[in-house]
């Protein structure tokens, strides 16, 4: 026996002594013989009829494995690929030891919703597209190792070390609770401003709640993070529309500083001919019915449109989100129309190989040009060109151009237009100083800071559409920014830059 | 929580709510509307706000019942509360300065029009207010427009009132010529009769619409209405627009997209009171109770 320990364990050994919970010690060479762990997924056929979350979660051996694969870099380059700078290597660290409440302790302390990150983040493009395993192979899986460290805290939260920020008697009022809007109420609170949450909505979580499906992202999951903000002493407000309730003025009297993260607003559609035919609807409406609403579940009175053969237009994650909603809710047919290729899909590659894996049709260098009807107005299809790629447009994409001839026309009896939003009206219309770009979008200099003092904005109302993990990043820089405008009189930095650590009891 | 204050019927379908929003009672403009939703499950409904008590702190929500969610709505008590009321929304209703004005509501839509007319009158314009039902118990707040307005009230069945359609009635004020602005709230054909009818002696007309919409402030999409030939959303860009610009049939026609769950909605409700009867909605198309906004 004791011959057999002397030998280096092979790595199938590794790998299941780790899956059976042994602690193992391992070199770098050792670790680099670990495959990547796969994120255990519901089956592809039970889950296109069950709003029930896809990926399942890793078991905490499975995360433990996960975790050895991390080479711990002295010069980490994952950070750099996060927009709120979480330490990736230091939770990973407590998490391969086993200590979950000090990796908890960790990722909290660098990301207010780690739970939601964990989900939705494009983790290919930022974090793990820079890890160095994935020059040889495949990344670390950094994405399922912070979503099970944040289900870990928020299952053990008496576990968690409890922040015990000194109060610092200046407020500051958010608009909208979406993730740009959630992440600075943390970062504030945690620095002991009085924090309070304006939401138009009956709810909070803004487009966790009402935009991304319970499949992807379950609204419960949102609540709890909500409720760990409450717990630090934020306030929220809901049914309060700044523009409408409250017009900025009045914010910038009550509260020593603003933080606006109202989200974009206005769904943009295709203008063609039969746009306002019955069937149609923007993605925002239809998900809104859907996962703010309820619409899918028994116990709600909202309507929804149950379509058989469904065109959703658009290749993003949010059109991602609304035909794979469209088969759960019974579509025999969902269909993409997208207007570039394959590769070009701006959604998160996880979300369309769930997509093909849900027998969802790809339509790709096609472009709407109108949507057609019967007599009774009802959407009957959706008629369209094939498109050709031609040169590269300003963007670096190449530009969709139309081929002369190849009309033709999907059956269906719903359409969702899914190709963006604009900025909303409301809060501008009655904050006339604030200023906007052309499009509508508020100006904000490199700390956040809009054209009036103490108003700093982020998330999708500066940035148009993008993602939740860049709004969070938004909120997190503004949070900074605000603390040092509201100690020091100005949001730049000063030469040391400020600890963004939590004081911990 | 937004507690009920008093509650009174007001035709066999409609009631009034009050309803304790010291907020929106402080700020709100003649014309705007909430959204409301009772509480877990319910639909959020646009309600356009017939009064408000500043002082009190409470604004009056006047409801016609024609589905689940109305029906829940009407069935609050004084005491019990609204879980959610978010506004005010919408546009105030641009109003002529001086002048005559002629204010005309059909059936529910005359709650919106009293608002217009109080307003219209405290500004000193002469303000005649043409209010139509079916019958005498359909015609509503007769006593309260009168205190700002001369009020004709019509039935169609002749049985209060003037006898015929409003728009009968509007089209002998017309006859007048003193008329310098109307404002139309009621039923599609209704607003629609009554555009077609001024666009003829060319006095500009005010509509409001009831666009079907799920959050109000212009994120859905879902309120969007062709006027002048252009999509507008009814909650940003309205709810009141020219009734010489819009197009009603379009807005009658998308008010009907959830006519299907409405109905099984309805037969959902009764097949509750006799069990053995329960009638199968077909799930695949419709499961879902709903009414139009009703405004």
């Amino acid at each position: 026996m004791s011959d057999r320990e002397e030998t280096p364990p092979t790595p199938q050994d590794i790998v299941r002594r780790i899956l059976a919970g042994e602690q193992v010690e391992l070199d770098p060479r050792q670790r680099m013989t670990i495959d990547r762990v796969a994120m255990p997924e519901e089956d592809a056929e039970v889950r296109s009829h069950s709003f029930e979350e896809v990926n399942l979660g890793l078991t905490e051996h499975m995360a433990v494995l996960e975790a050895e694969r991390c080479l711990q870099c002295k010069n980490p380059k994952c950070i750099d690929g996060c927009p709120v700078r979480v330490n990736i290597p230091k939770f990973i660290d407590h998490l391969r030891r086993g200590d979950m409440a000090g990796a908890a302790d960790s990722l909290l302390g660098d990301n207010a919703l780690p739970c939601v990150t964990g989900r939705v983040c494009p983790q290919e493009t930022q974090c793990e597209g820079l890890c160095l395993r994935a020059k040889k192979g495949t990344s670390v899986g950094i994405g399922s190792l912070e979503r099970y460290v944040a289900d870990w805290a928020q299952a053990h939260p008496e576990a968690l070390t409890r922040a015990l920020p000194i109060a610092r008697n200046r407020s500051v009022a958010i608009v909208g609770s979406g993730p740009a809007g959630l992440t600075a109420a943390g970062e504030l609170a945690k620095r002991g401003y009085d924090v309070t949450i304006f939401e138009a909505f009956h709810a909070a979580g803004g487009v966790l709640i009402y935009g991304i499906p319970q499949f992807r992202l379950p609204n419960d999951i949102v609540e709890k993070e909500v409720d760990r903000l409450v717990e630090l002493g934020v306030k929220i407000e809901t049914n309060a529309i700044i523009g409408k309730t409250y017009t900025l003025d009045e914010l910038r009297q009550r509260f020593d500083a603003v933080f606006l993260a109202v989200g974009a607003g206005l769904p943009v559609f295709m203008d063609v001919p039969g746009e306002n035919l019955k069937g149609v609807y923007s993605a925002n409406e239809y998900l809104t019915r859907v996962n703010l609403m309820g619409a899918w579940g028994e116990d709600s009175d909202t309507p929804v449109l149950h379509g058989q053969r469904v065109v959703v237009v658009g290749g993003g994650n949010v059109a991602m989100d609304a035909v794979r909603t469209a088969r759960r809710l019974g579509a025999s047919d969902a269909v993409i129309v997208y207007r570039r290729g394959h590769d070009e899909l701006p959604a998160r590659a996880e979300e369309v190989h769930h997509a093909e894996q849900e027998g969802i049709r790809f339509e790709f260098q096609v472009a709407p040009i109108e949507v057609v009807g019967d007599e009774q107005h009802w959407v009957t299809g959706l008629r369209c060109q094939r498109m050709e790629l031609g040169e590269p447009d300003a963007s670096g994409r190449r530009r969709p151009e139309p081929i002369p001839g190849s009309e033709f026309v999907i059956a269906c009896d719903m359409v969702v237009v899914a190709i963006g939003t604009r900025s909303n009206p409301l809060l501008r219309a009655t904050a006339p100083d604030l200023a906007v770009n052309e499009w509508g979008y508020i100006v904000s200099d490199e700390h956040g800071m809009t054209s009036l003092p103490g108003v700093f904005a982020g998330g999708d109302i500066v940035r148009g559409s993008a993602t939740v993990i860049l709004a969070m990043g938004d909120g997190k820089r503004a949070a900074g920014a605000i603390d040092r405008y509201l100690t020091t009189g100005s949001a730049a930095e000063a030469a040391e830059p400020v600890s963004t650590e939590a004081p911990t009891a | 929580m937004y507690p009920i204050a008093a509650t009174e019927q007001l035709s066999p379908n409609v009631t009034r709510l009050v309803v304790e929003a010291p907020r929106i009672a402080q700020i709100r403009q003649p014309g705007q509307f909430v959204i409301v939703r009772l509480g877990p499950g319910a639909e959020r409904i646009p309600l356009t706000i017939a009064d408000t008590d500043p002082e009190a702190g409470t604004i009056t929500l006047i409801i016609q019942s024609v589905g689940k969610s109305t029906t829940d709505l009407v069935a609050l008590r004084p005491g019990e509360a609204i879980t959610d009321v978010a506004g005010p929304l919408g546009s105030a209703t641009e109003l002529i300065e001086t002048g005559h004005a002629v204010c005309v509501g059909g059936g529910v839509g005359t709650a919106v029009i009293l608002p217009i007319a109080q307003e219209l009158a405290r500004r000193g314009v002469r303000v005649t207010s043409i209010i139509g039902g079916r019958s005498r118990e359909w015609v509503i707040l007769e006593p309260e427009l009168a205190a700002s307005s001369d009020v004709i009230a019509c039935t169609d069945d002749g049985s209060y009132g003037r006898p015929g359609f409003v728009t009968q009635a509007l089209e002998d004020v017309l006859a007048a010529g003193d008329v310098d602005a109307v404002y139309a709230v009621g039923p599609v054909p209704m607003m629609k009769a009554v555009s077609e009818l001024t666009r003829g002696f060319a006095v500009p007309t005010t509509v409001s619409l009831n666009a079907i919409m799920v959050d109000g402030t212009g994120m859905c999409g879902g309120c969007r209405v062709t006027v002048g030939g252009k999509t507008h959303y009814a909650c940003v860009d309205g709810p009141e627009f020219d009734g010489h610009q819009v197009d009603f049939a379009e807005l009658a026609d998308r008010l009907t997209t959830y006519r299907s769950f409405e109905q099984a909605a309805l037969a959902k409700a009764e097949a509750c009171k006799i069990p053995a009867l329960a009638v199968k909605a077909d799930k695949a198309t419709v499961d879902k109770a709903t009414v139009e906004p009703t405004r």
